[in-house]
């Protein structure tokens, strides 16, 4: 590429900017000056420099709560993903089947979060709940209230259930956008239904999926809702994600100078992981000249 | 402005954030440029370097903090050295 770029273009985006200013930038603004001053309430602070960094930095409450959320986000990455895929590949390509399993896909996607919680919530429940209930009646040991295994399992299932159909629908579309000729290039090669795979279907689909696992990683790192209203965090902190942490720290304690220190710092993950998601997309969309 | 409880320190933050980003935009209208492959093999403007530069000196800061490895101030010595590798090679 040999022409220059011309970035006054994004003047236009000005008003955008002002909204966002407000809602985002301000609010950020804030909490990088509450993190590094105390208060006791009536808007009166006090300096504290950069105490509650450190206070962060050495804190196992928080180290162990970023360890279980990217345990968390990497298990279902790993799930949701190749679920997603397989869904698509073996939805129907066309017809009255094609919309039907679409509309049934997106269903689980326009359930608000505490609503899913609530569901699963009840769904587990070994005396009212289908699922509790079944596995009670089983013999086998279920109760997401105490057991941190059972407890970590419904929250993932719950977010499995919640998301692969985003990830499916994704892949779906990428599939779609494959011209047949490939398909007949690939039959006269008499190529295998792997071959297809790996050199025709998950190249053009990488563009999408690099979407997906980027916006499957950014929800699965904030989820708040979900765990919440089914765990509460618990049982003891084994589903205490970061964002739930935050909450405790910031508003059941009131803790403002440690909470936004440690705001910040998941702010800057969250805020690397996109940039290193965002450049590896668009660079992959550049190496295929799209 | 109260209720945003600013200080100096915090205010300085933002005033050269705010004071090198209008810089940037000036530089990128005054002289265009091409984008350029570096080392991380990724096409990057200026504005990408900077931001490149922004985030990585945070978690210099952090780091720094983290390990006690000294007076902060001492940190953003490093960060400037990690700013001008930045630039020139990335």
């Amino acid at each position: 590429m040999n022409k220059t770029v011309n970035q006054k273009a994004w003047f236009l985006v000005l008003p955008v900017l002002i909204l966002v200013a407000f809602s985002a930038v301000i609010p950020l603004m804030t909490v990088v000056n509450y993190s590094v001053q105390d208060t006791f309430g009536r808007n009166e602070f006090f300096w504290a420099g950069l105490e509650w960094f450190s206070d962060m930095l050495d804190s196992d409450r928080m180290w162990d709560a970023l360890g279980r959320q990217l345990i968390f986000s990497g298990v279902i990455l790993a799930i949701e993903i190749p679920l997603g895929i397989f869904v698509a590949l073996n939805m129907p390509k066309n017809g009255f089947w094609a919309s039907f399993c679409l509309v049934l896909m997106s269903l689980p996607l326009l359930i608000p979060w505490n609503v899913v919680g609530t569901i699963w919530q009840i769904f587990g429940r070994v005396d009212i709940g289908l699922l509790g209930y079944t596995l009670d009646k089983l013999g086998i040991t279920y109760n997401y209230t105490q057991d941190i295994t059972a407890a970590w399992i419904t929250v993932v299932v719950m977010d499995v259930w919640h998301w692969t159909s985003l990830v499916a629908l994704l892949a779906y579309a990428g599939l779609q956008s494959i011209p047949d000729a490939y398909y007949q290039a690939a039959k006269i090669d008499q190529a295998s239904r792997w071959a297809v795979f790996r050199y025709i279907e998950l190249p053009k689909m990488a563009g999408v999926l690099m979407i997906a696992i980027l916006l499957r990683f950014m929800d699965s790192f904030m989820i708040y809702t979900e765990p919440f209203v089914v765990t509460g965090g618990g049982p003891g902190n084994a589903t205490t994600f970061l964002s739930i942490d935050l909450v405790k720290m910031a508003i059941g304690q009131f803790d403002l100078g440690p909470a936004a220190a440690f705001s910040l710092m998941y702010f800057l993950v969250i805020l690397l992981i996109s940039w290193v998601f965002y450049t590896v997309m668009v660079n992959l969309d550049k190496r295929d000249g799209v | 402005m109260s209720w945003m409880a600013w200080t100096m320190p915090t205010a300085i933050f933002f005033g050269v954030i705010a004071l090198l980003l209008v810089t940037f935009t000036i530089l990128a209208i005054k002289f265009p440029e091409t984008p350029r492959t570096g080392i991380l093999r990724i096409e990057t403007t200026r504005g990408d370097r900077l931001f490149i530069t922004l985030l990585g000196s945070a978690f210099i800061n952090l780091i720094w903090l983290g390990f006690e490895a000294g007076p902060q101030p001492y940190a953003l010595l490093v960060c400037l050295a990690y700013a001008a590798a930045v630039f020139r090679w990335v």
